[in-house]
């Protein structure tokens, strides 16, 4: 390998072009269900342990195998993680998709290629690398049955010898991803030599693109969005989990299974402090959530828009019974089925108002792999501390995707269990109103069930109640708990995860987003300054309940762009019902709904063409 | 919360927990008078004196219907909820997973179960919870004004002529069939073997099914219906007679072991079914299964207790959880120290 620098600098020299380095997507396209998904996390993780910022989208169908699915590393020295539009790699080895993945390349780019899809003759101003897969893998790997899955090996190798990877990342990469399986990292691991040989016994270096050691990912995870959450569901000591499975939510609950029995089986008696139970439906799994919430349990559930559909009677009914639960909207493409493997922020209307009759929810909206986790202990705070449920708004970019991030911080704070009169508390009380509100922050007191009072007990009903939790259809009643309801939500607006605002220089056009649609819009702040001196504030939201701070951003604007990724501008809705009418007109679209991730030039591009109507 | 009762007799009567049956009644019914619910929460107000429930403990839960109003009539001071239609055996069995000291009674009706909860009830079946599952059943909609239930029979008329075409869903062979373990057939209107098959249930370790037959003196109490007063007396066919003789109690003196089967339950009581007409295994899941279908068929309905199994395994076991509630587990049992989180975060690197 020590050539290699050597003669990559001839090659590049040979090619007239300038070099670009660590700024580059490469773009995997296979077929689902061939194994590229190891030989894709090793090429992730080595570029990662190169110290280079990195990111990957992974593509995939709602099918198990033989459909096309595309996986996009994105390495940038800038630090951007959202997706690009565009690749500089293209490594086609889907024979249905070549010939429309390489017409989609810009220019310049390269593509490698399984040597029989013959891609040469389609375009004159890519670089082509065709490689002979086939021939590659039968020595490498004598049984057959195994080279289906070896095979992708081989254009990690290609990519390591073409780019620059050090091939001691790739091993260490495989290391890490099959721990002691030590005859499955050697036979992956012959492959991806086999590529790199033949690549460097074979091409010439012929683009501009190169990786280099940089010092930027020291003392980083990787991680996905929904294993963050399961982690922080078990840092939060969530003790009922409740589930069915749905794409794109099912890993998370799958996660937190494994992350359980590994911590939560106590040492003593080797006995679960948890109960996870896979439900027949979305209808038992919130069932049995709430039941477990009114018996004082922290109790979860995790789902996407087709079964927070399904909840929605009987989150009103939490709602209204006021009941503790975290329920997590792993937010796909909607509406009906959608693309169940894509991504989106379609629900967030139909959450926040989900159910029949004046109901609204707390929701959290995470942008990362840290905040999945951070606001997971949140959510099961607020939940208890408001009695209530509590939304956590992922989406399958966010959930099913490896990110990169710091190390988690361990929870400072105590589990807050909120306001729960103990048998000491009813026995010096001699009893209480379940629904009165003794504090004015329209939070009531709870009993336990099973706590041993005659007093203590109360009835929990979906229908009209009074103060005392005892049935009542009386007028008065009814609007003085609906109005205490109403209390309790506009104490949540000051308790919930506070907005993050950047100020631009000149208080003219303002930036909202949240969520993924965070990282885009980072990148599109920093296009729209370097390339047409826009210097724009910035608001990320964070929950709901908004934030007074967020109402203060938008008056002190006067152009406010919501980004957001559905068709209706749901947020931008949601926020208008805060606004003044002045207020109201300030605020303008940027939507994506393709159900790809947001990519930074869509929201420049918006903005721009918004501003240039001006 | 309320209690209103008639001044206790003195000296009053308690049980051996020192309580008094008033501390198990509840608020005054708003059913119709003489609804077969109303016989039915006196029946559970007797059993939980007799056996000596903790009120506490009881966690009484319901979903929509004239049936799951009831439980508002009984056990003032326990804990209630009630849930949203045909939904009752999901927060049962979360309740029951968050404090598995709780002892849930769920309270649903032939609609509630059979119709818009069939989904939830068949599943709360087949995990075999430790929950007491009350059917009152009188094969109408009460609270819409008399539409059929599912567990209307065929043929069987409704007050306004109109003729049940569907054939009826047995909700004991279903229970039996998907893994209950403790399924019976009442009659709201027979005291003591109602009575003796709540008291076998509450000292039943699983799921508990009892289906109640239940007249609507408003909607279904009319010639023509299979589930009024006049038809169940004629048509009723009890399998054995019942008594239960509780584990604090000794067995009595009417004990004959020639004729009667002795169930030991998991807390030490006994069932005894005293054979009435035929010689019936009440643990013979098949059998019980034949005698549901021929009795049917012979247009019988036969009560009394058809199926036990006090070996199969609750959920709670299946799950193995920790013996404390679930729901009040300290910090530094659920939320795992700082160095597993290094660890993980050491792994991820």
């Amino acid at each position: 390998m020590a050539t290699t620098h050597a003669e990559v600098k001839e090659a590049e020299a040979s090619a007239g072009q300038s070099r670009v380095t660590n700024d580059l997507s490469i773009q995997v396209a296979t077929v689902n269900g061939s194994g590229s998904q190891t030989a894709n996390t090793v090429l992730l993780r080595a570029i990662f342990q190169m110290g280079i910022p990195v990111s990957a989208k992974n593509l995939f169908p709602s099918n198990i195998a033989g459909l096309p699915t595309w996986f996009t590393i994105r390495a940038s020295r800038q630090g951007y993680i959202a997706r690009r539009k565009d690749s500089e790699f293209l490594v086609a080895m889907n024979p249905e998709t070549a010939e429309e993945d390489l017409l989609a390349l810009k220019p310049g780019a390269a593509c490698v290629y399984d040597e029989r899809l013959n891609l040469k003759r389609l375009r004159n101003d890519v670089v082509f690398y065709p490689v002979p897969f086939d021939q590659l893998v039968a020595p490498v790997c004598p049984d057959a049955r195994l080279r289906k899955l070896v095979r992708n090996m081989i254009y990690d190798g290609v990519l390591a010898r073409l780019l620059g990877i050090d091939m001691q990342e790739i091993h260490t990469a495989l290391r890490k991803q099959f721990k002691k399986k030590a005859k499955a990292v050697d036979l992956n691991f012959h492959a991806a030599q086999a590529g790199y040989e033949y690549a460097e016994k074979t091409f010439q270096k012929a683009d501009p693109y190169y990786l280099e050691r940089m010092d930027a990912t020291r003392g980083k995870i990787i991680i996905d969005g929904n294993s963050a959450a399961a982690l922080g569901a078990m840092f939060a000591g969530v003790t009922v989990v409740m589930w069915y499975p749905i794409t794109p939510s099912s890993t998370l609950c799958e996660a937190l299974i494994g992350y359980m029995k590994r911590y939560r089986i106590d040492p003593e008696t080797g006995k679960a402090t948890f109960a996870i139970v896979q439900a027949e439906d979305e209808l038992a799994a919130i069932g049995m959530v709430l039941g477990a919430g009114w018996a004082g349990a922290r109790a979860m559930t995790s789902t996407s828009g087709p079964g927070i559909s399904l909840m929605a009677e009987f989150v009103g009914f939490g709602y209204y019974a006021e009941i503790p639960a975290v329920i997590y909207n792993i937010q796909r493409v909607g509406p009906s089925t959608g693309l169940p493997t894509r991504t989106s922020q379609g629900d967030i209307l139909s959450t926040a108002f989900l159910s029949h009759g004046d109901t609204k929810h707390l929701m959290l909206f995470p942008c990362s792999v840290e905040e999945c986790f951070s606001m997971s202990i949140e959510a099961f705070d607020l939940a208890e501390e408001f009695q209530t449920p509590v939304f956590v708004m992922c989406d399958l970019d966010l959930g099913m995707n490896n990110w990169m991030a710091d190390p988690f911080p361990y929870p400072a704070k105590p589990l807050g269990r909120g306001k729960v009169l103990s048998l000491e508390d009813i026995k010096r009380l001699g009893g209480f109103a379940r629904y009165k509100d003794v504090d004015g922050d329209g939070i009531g007191y709870r009993t336990l069930p099973g706590t041993p009072h005659p007093a203590a007990g109360y009835f929990t009903r979906g229908s009209g109640h009074n103060e005392k939790a005892i049935y009542s259809e009386r007028p008065n009643d009814y609007v003085h708990n609906l109005d205490r309801l109403a209390r309790k939500f506009e104490t949540a607006r000051r308790k919930v995860p506070m907005p993050v605002i950047q100020e631009g220089k000149a208080h003219e056009i303002g930036i909202i987003s949240y969520g993924t649609s965070h990282w885009a819009v980072l990148e599109s702040l920093d296009q729209l300054r370097q390339e047409h001196d826009i210097e724009a504030g910035y608001c990320r939201l964070r929950a709901y309940p908004f934030h007074p701070q967020v109402c203060d951003f938008i008056r002190r604007h006067q152009r406010v762009y919501v980004v957001e990724q559905n068709r209706d501008a749901q947020m931008r809705s949601l926020l208008k019902l805060d606004l003044p009418a002045d207020g109201v007109k300030k605020l303008r679209s940027v939507l994506h709904y393709d159900g790809l991730p947001l990519d930074a030039r869509s929201v420049s591009g918006q903005i721009l063409s918004q501003e240039a109507e001006n | 919360m309320a209690t209103p009762t008639v001044p206790p007799a003195s000296p009053a009567k308690v049980n051996r927990l020192g309580l008094e049956m008033a501390s198990y009644k509840g608020n005054r019914s708003t059913l119709c008078a003489g609804c077969g619910h109303n016989a039915i929460s006196e029946r559970i107000i007797e059993a939980c004196y007799e056996m000596g429930v903790e009120p506490h403990r009881v966690a009484k839960l319901s979903g929509i219907g004239c049936s799951s109003k009831s439980p508002a009539y009984f056990l003032g001071s326990a804990y209630g909820l009630n849930a949203v239609h045909g939904r009752m055996p999901s927060v049962a069995t979360g309740a029951v997973l968050a404090n598995r000291q709780l002892l849930a009674l769920g309270v649903s009706g032939d609609g509630d179960t059979a119709s818009i909860g069939i989904g939830q009830f068949v599943h709360l079946m087949r995990r075999n919870l430790p929950v007491l599952y009350i059917i009152e059943d009188n094969g109408v909609y009460g609270l819409t004004k008399g539409q059929f239930s599912a567990t209307a029979d065929l043929g069987s008329k409704l007050k306004t002529g109109v003729v049940n075409d569907l054939p009826a869903i047995d909700t004991c062979a279903l229970a039996i069939q998907l893994g209950a373990s403790y399924v019976a057939r009442s009659f709201s209107g027979d005291k003591k073997q109602l009575l003796a098959l709540l008291k076998g249930a509450l000292a039943h370790h699983g799921t508990s099914m009892l289906d109640v037959i239940s007249p609507c003196v408003t909607f279904n109490d009319h010639e023509g219906s299979t589930k009024s007063y006049s038809y169940v007396k004629d048509h009723d066919e009890p399998l054995a007679d019942v008594s239960f003789v509780p584990f604090f109690e000794e067995i009595s003196v009417d004990y004959d072991p020639g004729s009667t089967t002795d169930i030991t339950m998991h807390d030490g009581s006994h069932l005894l079914l005293k054979k009435l007409a035929t010689d019936y295994d009440p643990t013979n899941k098949t059998e019980a299964l034949r005698l549901l279908t021929e009795s049917h068929d012979k247009g019988e309905i036969i009560t009394g207790l058809f199926y036990v199994d006090t070996k199969r395994e609750s959920f709670l076991d299946l799950l193995n959880l920790v013996d404390e509630p679930l729901a009040t587990l300290p910090e530094s049992r659920v939320r795992p120290p700082k160095q597993v989180l290094d660890e993980l975060m050491e792994e991820l690197r």
